[in-house]
């Protein structure tokens, strides 16, 4: 378990390199010693002070146990010699064993629920954005993805509820990892945000590139002065989808009719429209209503939030987000009741 | 249906052909019938695509007796594969392979859906072309109605002209009662709860592209195929949208700076 250069492998290493936890980025200790980043998780972890601390992930030596003390110093005497993992070992067997398997799955499942928000910081971001570089988060198992990397993702921000998923960028849609080994893996880890704010965060990997071309600098990103809508390059929106990446049943040869029974029903699901200004609703809104306030249309708050409005007579104008409970829902809803 | 309970097969032992469908890697294939193989007229056209043409059936048919070298036994091998492949093409959409592709079907011999919407919805066989050593098989989800790559590399690498490109539609020509509910479940990308502008916006376009077929098929009095379809659209909900920032990079603040 101790790496080859005999520095003792911290709890965290260890828990990213087991089989199965690939997709994990390595939280700093920096994030986890920062206790404003841990706020609300002490009630959602059993024996969080343990799991946190005593040997685990942050490997921080209990201050009250003289004799375990002493052992840490031979043991720092060990590690020099480059037998790691004693020190870890011999505070374990001091527990009762029943005891630290429960501060082992409380130390996973922390570790898992500061993950979901170390990845949506900077420096957890980033290195996410390292591992996607890298394409260790697999490629989209639909063929006319063609490929395209994926990002881990969570339906669910609550453990225990769903497993993790993977969000393909180039057709906006979530598939099952295809290893099993995967299908163990919580889902509220990864969380349900970062996949899209990767993408609000990295806007100019250029979605469109493959294979090798990912791997050159130059091309895997977007330069200069491509056209935007909605907030993203317009050739980043979902490049996958739309003509020519849709499929077309056939028997012998000729399509089969939508008038049939078993003629296709879902191509919406894959269609993007060929002029994707289509999809630029402030603008057709205005052109329809040309009378219509300023205020009907998308407004953009602090550089980023769009409060939407439909026309007037919309009944679903006021309508409020009811699906999260997350602390965000209500700002938003507050800030748009001022507008 | 047809019954099929009794059939001839047990009266023969299958050598060859046991051995290819038992073997790793070709899960997708069911096993031709010895009396669809023996009949030339199923064969025609074939004898120009394979090299070594009756030796290679020769050997499928367990009547192979000529004695040759490892190197011609292996050329007369890959030949036999091939032979089946394409003849396995042609036997599915007959009325007994479909019922044995639709037993395969049931089992999820071929998988299931990797789509996450689709709840593990059982997949099918198809090559993107019917001739042979241009594409690999892909597979087939009836529910979206997509296509996706085998997750193992031995099956990655099957010809999908041994499937073709029609079987997957008409298995359920033949047996419209297999056709799955389709369903407008769907992902849509949030952060901290809020719909993603770009995405959210290209969701409603699709929404109302679906809402026309609906509309159109309505009219023509076809089944839409979604199940309770009584119109009503079901996936608007909240007006707070992110959006990125056009043009320039943003860190959009992992503290979920929205004020
Ligand atoms: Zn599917």
């Amino acid at each position: 378990m101790s790496s080859s250069s005999g520095v003792p492998e911290s709890w965290i290493s260890s828990f990213c390199s087991l089989i199965g936890h690939e997709y994990f980025a390595e939280v700093s200790e920096e994030f986890i010693e920062d206790d404003f980043n841990l706020t609300g998780l002490q009630t959602q972890v059993a024996m969080y002070k343990e799991a946190l601390e005593v040997g685990m992930i942050l490997d921080v030596e209990p201050e009250d146990d003289e004799e375990e003390e002493e052992e840490e110093e031979e043991d720092e005497d060990q590690s020099a010699l480059g037998d790691a993992l004693t020190a870890r070992e011999r505070r374990h067997h001091s527990r009762m064993a029943s005891d630290l398997s429960v501060i082992e799955s409380s130390a996973e499942m922390l570790y898992g629920l500061i993950h979901q928000r170390f990845i949506c910081s900077r420096a957890g971001i980033q290195q996410m954005s390292e591992k996607y570089e890298l394409g260790h988060f697999g490629a989209c198992p639909r063929t006319n993805c063609e490929q395209a990397r994926t990002l881990p993702v969570g339906l669910s921000d609550i453990p225990g509820e769903d497993t993790v998923k993977l969000f393909c960028p180039s057709c906006l849609d979530v598939y099952v990892p295809p290893n099993s080994r995967f299908q163990t893996v919580d889902g509220a880890f990864f969380g349900r945000t970062f996949g899209a704010l990767f993408l609000l965060t990295f806007p100019d990997y250029d979605l469109t590139r493959r294979g090798s071309e990912v791997l050159s600098g130059t091309l895997s990103r977007i330069s200069g002065n491509e056209p935007t809508l909605n907030g993203f390059f317009e050739k980043n929106i979902a490049p996958n989808l739309g003509t020519g990446h849709i499929y077309e049943p056939k028997i012998y040869g000729f399509r089969v009719s939508e008038r049939a029974r078993s003629g296709p029903r879902m191509q919406w699901l894959r269609e993007r429209p060929s002029n994707i200004r289509d999809l630029d609703e402030a603008r057709l809104y205005a052109e329809q209503n040309p009378d219509s306030e300023e205020d009907d249309e998308s407004m953009n708050v602090n550089g980023r939030v769009v409060v939407r409005r439909r026309g007037p007579g919309s009944a679903r104008l006021r309508q409020r987000q009811t699906q999260n409970g997350s602390p965000m829902a209500l700002s938003a809803n507050g800030a748009e009741s001022e507008l | 249906m047809e019954d099929f309970a009794s059939e001839s097969d047990s009266d023969y032992t299958s050598y060859w052909r046991d051995w290819f469908i038992s073997s790793r890697g070709n899960e997708y294939f069911c096993e031709i019938d010895e009396d669809y193989l023996t009949d030339r007229f199923n064969l025609t056209g074939l004898n120009t695509e394979v090299q070594y043409y009756q030796y290679a059936l020769d050997l499928v048919t367990d009547v192979f007796d000529l004695d040759c070298d490892d190197e011609m036994r292996e050329t007369i091998e890959k030949s036999a594969r091939h032979l089946y492949g394409l003849v396995h093409a042609r036997y599915i959409v007959t009325t007994r392979g479909l019922a044995k592709m639709l037993d395969k079907y049931k089992k999820a011999d071929f998988g299931k859906c990797p789509r996450v919407m689709c709840h593990s919805h059982p997949l099918l066989p198809m090559g993107l072309s019917d001739i042979p050593n241009l594409k690999p098989v892909k597979l087939y989800c009836a529910r979206c109605e997509d296509i996706y790559n085998p997750k193992s590399s031995r099956h990655a690498a099957i010809d999908g002209a041994y499937f073709g490109t029609s079987f997957h539609n008409i298995i359920f020509q033949v047996y419209p009662a297999l056709i799955p509910a389709k369903s407008t479940e769907r992902y849509v990308p949030r952060v901290y709860g809020f719909k993603v502008h770009a995405a959210a916006a290209l969701v409603r376009w699709q929404s109302a592209k679906r809402d026309d077929m609906r509309r159109r098929l309505r009219k023509l009095d076809v089944d839409t195929g979604f199940r309770g379809d009584d119109g009503v659209e079901d996936d608007e909900e909240g007006d707070v949208e992110f959006e990125g920032v056009d043009g320039g990079r943003m860190i959009a603040g992992a503290d979920g700076n929205i004020r």
